[in-house]
């Protein structure tokens, strides 16, 4: 998977402001929740679809080539802004499961102080949702990059 | 023409699990489902004896090729060089030093663009399929950049093969090199090679045709293709990675300028100077893959003896039999899909993306591809950002092709 090369110039003013740059859903945590008790691959799966449904949804205009990740055979972006010493992500992907793992890695790290996101352990946290499977650098989700263009954002 | 699946399923012409249960890797599990491997397109599973073959030559044989000055050294290279005409046979090469030994199917492709600069200049034309793969389509593009030539795309038909009047009408342009597959990487569709290539030889081109997804499916006679340039990989014809074979006619390979240089592809050196060896070694820099060529010769005996004619038919009927259960499964599109393809179905599930559909298959122990499928100028003439693509082997079997669409049931339920 290549590195995520994402400019800082990606940061936007506009859309995300309103929809992306504040808390998340409570919708989220409750699908994120159920994702971990989930008995079987098909509800893991419909929860995992139902979380990025709740991630708001990036305006095309904003679906912008510099603001990409790279390594997804999907596409996704992703926006950054700090406020309050708060890191804020708006991101989306056009496959919906990708969408959905985006839901909970922001979970995970938006509105997150910089200390809490250098200390997130991306690993533990998908093995804990039984996700692990996800996470390998084979994987085409694109979600090690995206995870790394977090932690990139948040460190600099 | 196509005889009723069960029928050629339980033929009695051979004895298919007796050919799958050469493959140990498909025999396990993933959580309690059979691992379903129907991504023979991307690499083909290799046979005990490919497997036995490479451990032997380094347990027993070990040695460097060439520089024989003890027993071992002797005993590998003329192990290596066998393999060598053990390829020559298989695709019927004039001679042994017109096969190449490269790392795969993209380093052959790669060293013939390459060693082709100093032959073309500003304006040429390169006439390269539209379905071709990415390694067929950037080193003439790289090409074209050195040389000032100019690459241009043949059309496809309907059935994503290349449409024969407008490959006519460019090659009135008198290209100087052609370059086309002889069955599409991403939809299996395929190409009457013969007729291309002479049509090509006519015009006065070059030719250069990608054989990497036809060689373990049918049967490749390089003289009766006449083309110039024949390349593929050993890992999609049951044998291992990091080793595929550049054939050429000896007069055009011999024109080639070394892609690398160094290593036993020397004839003398000095620091005034340096001279080259001749075919094959000259196009052959450095310590070759030896244990891979091995297993290369390991694969081309397992092939060999396949029972070929109902093996073909045995393929083609699966293929027909897949297709036509992905369409009574209802919301799929198949792309380019023909009786005529080989080795692949190309799918897309309703409007889904194909990575979701990946995803949930890969849940179920399914292994397909899903991706541009390393085409991109095709998924943009078929105006889709990629899609699945499930492959055939020697070994896939009818409970595969079942187990792949209940599976894929279970992911329409989900996502549509």
């Amino acid at each position: 998977m290549n590195s995520p090369l994402i400019p800082l110039a990606a940061q936007v003013e506009s859309q995300p402001e309103a929809q992306c740059f504040s808390p998340l859903d409570s919708k989220v945590a409750q699908a994120v929740d159920a994702i971990q008790t989930a008995k079987n691959w098909q509800d893991k799966y419909r929860q995992i679809m139902l979380v990025g449904k709740a991630l708001p949804k990036l305006y095309d205009v904003f679906k912008q080539e510099h603001a990409q990740v790279k390594g997804c055979e999907s596409q996704a972006w992703l926006y950054h802004k700090v406020i309050d010493g708060q890191h804020y992500f708006c991101a989306d992907s056009d496959s919906r499961i990708v969408k959905g793992l985006i839901a909970i890695l922001l979970h995970a790290t938006h509105s997150k102080t910089t200390a809490e996101i250098k200390s997130f352990d991306l690993n533990m946290f998908f093995e804990q949702l039984g996700l692990s499977g996800q996470l390998s650098p084979s994987r085409t989700n694109g979600l090690t990059a995206l995870a790394n263009a977090i932690k990139q954002f948040a460190a600099n | 023409m196509t005889v009723p699946v069960d029928t050629v399923l339980n033929n009695d012409a051979f004895d298919h699990q007796a050919i799958r249960s050469q493959f140990p890797i498909l025999d396990q599990k993933f959580d309690d489902n059979p691992l379903c491997y129907l991504d023979t397109a991307a690499t083909s599973q290799k046979p005990t004896r490919v497997i036995n073959a490479m451990m032997e030559y380094y347990q027993q044989d070990n040695a460097n090729v060439h520089r024989a000055a003890h027993q071992l050294s002797a005993r590998a290279t003329i192990n290596y060089e066998h393999v060598r005409s053990q390829v020559q046979q298989f695709i019927n090469a004039a001679q042994t030093e017109e096969v190449i030994f490269t790392h795969g199917t993209t380093e052959s492709i790669n060293m013939v663009a390459a060693g082709l600069t100093e032959q073309l200049k500003p304006e040429d034309i390169i006439l390269v399929d539209s379905a071709a793969h990415h390694a067929n389509l950037v080193p003439w593009q790289q090409l074209a950049k050195k040389t000032g030539a100019i690459v241009k795309a043949i059309p496809l038909n309907q059935q994503l093969s290349i449409d024969i009047t407008a490959y006519d009408a460019l090659l009135a342009l008198k290209p100087k090199l052609v370059a086309i597959s002889h069955v599409t990487n991403a939809v299996g569709s395929v190409n009457d090679v013969c007729q291309l290539v002479e049509m090509a030889n006519k015009s006065g081109a070059l030719t250069l045709v990608d054989g990497a997804q036809a060689v373990a499916h049918i049967e490749v006679d390089v003289q009766q293709i006449n083309c110039d340039f024949y390349v593929f990989s050993a890992h999609k014809m049951y044998g291992p990675t990091g080793v595929g074979i550049l054939y050429g006619r000896y007069v055009e390979l011999d024109k080639l300028e070394p892609l690398l240089t160094g290593g036993e592809m020397i004839k003398s050196v000095s620091f005034e100077a340096t001279t080259f060896g001749s075919l094959p070694n000259k196009l052959e820099a450095g310590t070759p893959a030896i244990s891979a060529v091995i297993g290369l010769g390991a694969a081309i005996n397992f092939i060999n003896e396949l029972p070929k004619t109902a093996l073909i038919a045995y393929e083609q009927n699966l293929l027909v039999y897949l297709q036509k259960e992905l369409q009574n499964l209802g919301d799929i599109e198949l792309i380019g899909a023909s009786k005529h393809n080989i080795g692949v179905v190309a799918f897309n599930l309703a409007q889904e993306h194909h990575q979701d559909v990946g995803i949930l298959l890969d849940q179920q122990g399914i292994a397909v591809r899903c991706g541009h499928h390393c085409a991109m100028p095709l998924m943009q003439i078929l105006n889709i950002k990629g899609c699945c693509r499930a492959s055939l082997g020697v070994y896939t079997n009818k409970q595969d092709i079942d187990l792949f669409i209940k599976a894929l049931r279970s992911v329409k339920e989900l996502l549509l």
